[in-house]
């Protein structure tokens, strides 16, 4: 049976295979960042902009996800968190990078977004919203949510080493005391940003479970990876004999749970604005119902919601590590499709909707995607893979078992 | 019941083991398993999901039967819904479709989880064979502790490889704190 004193290090095999990971997600992510970088030049600036903020904020998603996780299981335990600990915080440490991303989206705002544009500056919508919608609080508002998720990335990666070389329990409660106003702050700071760098795309329409839909989203794409990454490990030492069958289960129902809440929180949004059916507001949906995106809507009612709640009613499905991990990149693959179908039709136009994406959709969260994952593969290794110095980490490892 | 305590006296519904913790039960239960015992039950004061595996337990008729509610309810829930608005009470609202889809949900949503909870429940206690006014177990004194503090292991005679004396060796053998005979 396992116990605490082992140190679960990588085994040589599990690190090759990490860095050939990571290998080619650096090779994949520069090949394709560099690709979406010339679309710049030969599509124009504003459909590079667009397909930027899909994969930066697709991406960035994937870390400030982990992020949330991480403080949920600081917070209230549990043995499911426990397995995932580690690639949640190596997940967190994407973010460094992943918050610098936005500055492209902020140096060139004026040719994404209409509000930063002087062009529109006379519009009485633009002027309407004008205190929070303008450039000066933009710039501050990111610099602000940069000091809260970096901030708490470091604080609790730092921690979370202490935690572990001095096997501590004052650096746990350290740790679950910082986490419970970092759920507030994270929620908060989604919410905002959400707006900021999606929502305001269209500075005539306003949601307000906008923010939630986002940070739900973020988490299920943090989720569905990490459960993907730890699918992944189970047939390597030391995880293939301390992951049990019970944890991927208890994975699975967590994802089940994020795949319909992000269905009812969509849900929600489209029966108030269909019951209420007023002009400010259903555009969005004409938009996103008409001209060929009706398919793209569609699609995602079936396989962001439909399939994959049928498939994760089953359980021996979530037991399997095999089968839990295909639904879980399944569910990366469509989470993206989401977030296109979240940016693009605010670009055309309302009367004759039309659906037009360009490669650099594509490209974008490819080359985002590579570039995430290698800095994700790089932070994995650099810890034992289990929080040793965790006060139920033995709890956690009988979870499953008898005895 | 007479105070005879001897074996051939009474008729026998099994033998009972009892342990101190789940851990031990569990362990017990699977040893009984393998053994090759196959009419025996668990008693717990709390659930022990580990005893389906270790019982080798494969009933999942409850799931099933909880699906086919679920499906039945949603689509009955939507199919009244659209009843009353397109047939019996057709009514013109915002100049939305008939059926209108979305406003729909919630009524097929909730039919969903009504009938499917329901079932599950109705379905649960049937197969459970409840409501069961006399079960023998109860004829063991200490057995009240079953919804307290204890766990108990009961094999019964029905069990074609159940021998008196041997089985009562094979339950002294997993370390119970007691063995005891159970009056039918």
């Amino acid at each position: 049976m396992t116990t605490t004193e082992q140190s679960y290090a990588m085994s040589p095999q599990l690190a090759d295979t990490v860095k050939k990971y990571q290998q080619t997600s650096a090779f994949v992510g520069l090949v394709f960042l560099a690709l979406t970088i010339s679309g710049y030049f030969f599509v124009g600036a504003q459909q590079f902009l667009r397909a930027y903020l899909v994969g930066c904020f697709f991406w960035f998603g994937a870390g400030i996800g982990c992020l949330g996780l991480l403080m949920v299981h600081l917070v209230t335990g549990g043995a499911w968190g426990m397995m995932i600990r580690r690639p949640l915080e190596a997940g967190t440490k994407t973010l460094y990078v992943m918050w610098l991303a936005f500055l492209p989206l902020l140096l060139m705002a004026p040719k994404l977004y209409l509000w930063a544009d002087p062009a529109h500056a006379a519009d009485k919508i633009v002027q309407a919203k004008a205190l929070y919608l303008n450039m000066p609080f933009f710039w501050l508002r990111w610099v602000i949510y940069g000091a809260v998720w970096l901030g708490l990335t470091t604080l609790l990666n730092k921690w979370s080493k202490l935690e572990d070389e001095t096997k501590s329990t004052d650096y746990s409660k350290k740790l679950e005391a910082l986490s419970a106003p970092g759920i507030v702050a994270f929620f908060l700071t989604i919410t905002f940003a959400s707006v900021d760098f999606l929502m305001s795309l269209d500075p005539t329409w306003a949601s307000t479970i906008y923010g939630f839909m986002q940070a739900v989203g973020a988490g299920l794409t943090a989720l569905a990876l990490i459960i993907a990454v730890l699918a992944m490990m189970t047939k390597y030492a030391p995880m293939d004999h301390a992951v049990t069958k019970k944890h991927l289960h208890d994975l699975g129902k967590l994802m089940f749970a994020f795949v319909m809440l992000w269905a009812y929180l969509n849900f929600s949004q489209l029966l108030i604005i269909w019951s209420g059916n007023l002009p400010q507001e259903i555009t969005w949906y004409i938009r996103r119902l008409n001209g060929g995106w009706e398919w793209v809507s569609l699609s995602l009612l079936l396989l962001h919601f439909a399939l994959p709640f049928a498939l994760l009613l089953s359980q021996s499905l979530k037991r399997n590590a095999n089968t839990i991990s295909r639904i879980a990149i399944f569910i990366v693959c469509i989470r993206v499709v989401d977030l296109i179908w979240l940016v693009e039709p605010n670009f055309t136009s309302v009367d004759h909707p039309l659906l037009a994406i360009s490669w650099l959709d594509l490209t974008a969260p490819i080359g985002f995607g590579g570039l995430w994952l290698a800095l994700f593969f790089r932070a994995l290794p650099e810890r034992p893979l289990l929080p040793l110095g965790a006060p139920d980490l033995q709890k956690a490892l009988n979870h499953g078992r008898d005895h | 019941m007479s105070s005879h305590s001897t074996l051939d006296v009474h008729p026998l519904y099994g033998i009972m083991a009892e342990f101190a913790t789940a851990g031990e039960l569990v362990a017990a239960a699977r040893k009984t398993h393998e053994a090759g015992f196959r009419k025996f039950d668990a008693y717990t004061p709390v659930p022990l999901h580990e005893l389906d595996d270790a019982m080798d337990l494969h009933d999942n008729r409850v799931s099933l039967f909880t699906l086919i509610g679920a499906i039945l309810g949603g689509s009955g829930g939507f199919t009244l819904a659209s009843w009353i608005s397109a047939k019996a009470l057709p009514l013109n609202i915002g100049g939305r479709p008939l059926i209108s889809i979305p406003m729909f949900i919630p009524v097929t949503f909730e039919c969903t989880i009504l009938i499917a909870g329901l079932t599950a429940a109705i379905s649960m206690i049937m197969l459970n064979g409840l409501p069961l006014p006399y079960h023998p177990v109860f004829n063991v004194e200490r057995f009240g502790a079953a919804s307290k503090s204890k766990f108990f292991l009961c094999i019964e005679t029905d069990d074609p490889k159940f021998d008196h004396a041997a089985t009562v060796k094979f339950l002294e053998s997993l370390n119970p704190e007691e063995v005891a005979e159970v009056a039918r």
